[in-house]
């Protein structure tokens, strides 16, 4: 497999492209592995690739399926960012940024990542008293933050609604510097071929139909390619994971909701930061092609159909029409939806499933593509070790009969 | 826009409409000892199904709640019903 450096791409331009190789193979499924990843989105890539990292097990596949990235991975607005609320939730999402700051040159794949800041405005006098107290929970909790008045949100966000007549007034906001955006499919061919280089089998338009269990464990799945057995089994399936939950017989704490994103025509460059304004629930960033990448909350209706409606439509790009009246016209270029595993508390599950060698990974609901170097560590420790990482110990399903739940939903004021 | 149809108000925009919760979950007797396992299934286990779902929906305008049949992959409506029971 060719390295990719600057002078490799060099050599390929003299070269007119001929000599790379592929990015990772297409191996036939074998019928037995150490470990079986069960969707391969970035969070399932992501597994493979640090149970070959950090704990030494190759043996393993990867089943997907449609295509690598084609659901929640190739579906999302790309943001990563870890302004939580909650000491365990800041622990969590800023182990996956930090990740992500070394991702491409642990991958040696360009992942894009753009730490060009994300703010969340306030938009009145008691809203900039919350500001305060996010930032100041961010910071006892080791995130990076900054409180904003009008005029520093003004300076960074000249396209910012003034007009006297405006509904929500702009008094502040705040700034994590470290958040930004990165690139969604880079994500997940980057752990591919990282993941494929170290002997990971991936194995793609392999559905898995139903779960193999021998003496009340878990050791196989049934596919459309056949039955391949397993020493241990993690589930990443986002969206799906009540589908592949109900195979072994389990009920979980999650409900798939349609999320929608929105990508403009280009233009010329207007927005260097990610802006949420949570009065709209609308947020946006510019890509580096130059589209606006706009997103929003829920569809109001649970759904699997990996399309939007209507009126969650109206609402997100009415708000994008208040927060900048200067972007009221321009033309929409692609609209989209993920379906996105909604828990009670806006909070992961990550941890055993109740049946013996099946572990999960999902419940990011709408925050999972800025997890997907943590939620793949963390489900890799899991399936090499048995047990949990400090980071993920706090999210597994005990947390629910316990009562111990990690609202974030509600804690920090932003769309999930 | 959806057309949904209300069992008291008839065919009404989809906006109208709230999803309460998945139907057919009964609430544990509380004249017993109730576990935590128990509580937290009834509160927050779902089934989440793909596919042909039976759902409890609230039309807001009439505030009444009633039963509905959809397919959660195509947005199709099978059936809408009250969930009136005669006064006993």
């Amino acid at each position: 497999m060719t390295r990719y450096s600057a002078l490799s791409l060099f050599r390929e331009g003299l070269r007119g492209h001929k000599g790379w190789s592929q990015a990772w193979r297409s191996p036939k499924p074998k019928p037995e592995y150490d470990a079986i990843v069960i969707g391969g989105g970035g969070h399932g890539l992501a597994t493979a690739y640090y149970l070959a990292k950090n704990h030494k097990i190759t043996n393993v596949a990867v089943l997907e399926k449609g295509w690598l990235g084609g659901g929640n991975t190739g579906r999302n607005t790309t943001v990563i960012r870890s302004n939580y609320f909650y000491p365990e939730s800041a622990a969590l999402y800023d182990f996956g940024v930090k990740l992500y700051e070394g991702l491409s040159r642990d991958l040696n794949y360009n992942v894009m990542f753009s730490q060009r800041g994300m703010i969340v405005t306030a938009h009145s006098d008691h809203d900039m008293e919350m500001a305060a107290r996010q930032t100041n929970a961010m910071r006892l909790n080791g995130v990076d933050a900054e409180l904003l008045d009008r005029d520093q949100v003004l300076k960074r966000i000249p396209l910012a609604n003034t007009r006297p007549d405006c509904r929500h007034p702009i008094h502040g906001g705040v700034l994590q510097p470290r958040a930004g955006t990165g690139r969604h499919d880079a994500v997940a061919w980057g752990f591919a071929r990282a993941a494929d280089t170290r002997g990971v089998d991936i194995i793609q338009n392999c559905e898995v139909t139903g779960v193999i269990t021998e003496a009340g464990r878990c050791v196989g799945v049934e596919t459309s390619l056949g039955p391949i057995r397993a020493g241990v089994l993690g589930a990443a399936t986002a969206g799906h994971s009540s589908v592949i939950a109900s195979m072994a017989g389990i009920d979980l704490p999650i409900t798939s909701y349609a999320l929608q994103a929105f990508v403009s025509e280009p233009l010329k460059p207007v927005m260097d930061t990610v802006w949420l304004a949570p009065p709209f629930g609308t947020y946006f960033s510019q890509s580096d092609k130059g589209g606006l990448v706009i997103g929003g909350g829920l569809d109001r209706v649970p759904s699997y159909g990996q399309r939007g409606n209507l009126p969650m439509q109206e609402t997100v790009l009415a708000g994008l029409a208040e927060m900048v009246p200067a972007l009221a016209k321009v033309k929409l270029l692609r609209h989209w939806a993920g379906i996105v595993d909604v828990t009670p508390d806006s909070s992961p599950i990550i941890g055993p499933s109740g049946l013996n060698g099946l572990y999960l990974n999902c419940g990011w609901g709408t925050g999972g593509f800025k997890s997907i170097p943590a939620g793949g560590w963390l489900l890799a420790h899991l399936m090499a070790t048995g047990a949990h990482h400090d980071l993920s110990r706090p999210f597994d399903l005990a947390r629910f009969p316990t009562g111990h739940l990690i609202d974030e939903g509600a804690a920090s004021c932003i769309a999930h | 826009m959806q057309i949904f149809t209300c069992p008291f108000c008839g065919p009404r925009d989809e906006r109208e409409f709230h999803f309460a919760a998945e139907a057919g979950k009964t609430r544990p007797d509380t004249t017993g000892e109730v576990s935590a396992e128990t509580w937290a299934t009834y509160l927050h286990a779902q089934r989440n199904d793909k596919g042909r779902t039976r759902e409890v929906w609230m039309h807001l305008p009439c505030a009444e709640l009633f039963l509905m049949e959809r397919d959660s992959v195509t947005m199709e409506v099978f059936s809408t019903q009250s969930l009136r029971k005669a006064p006993q």
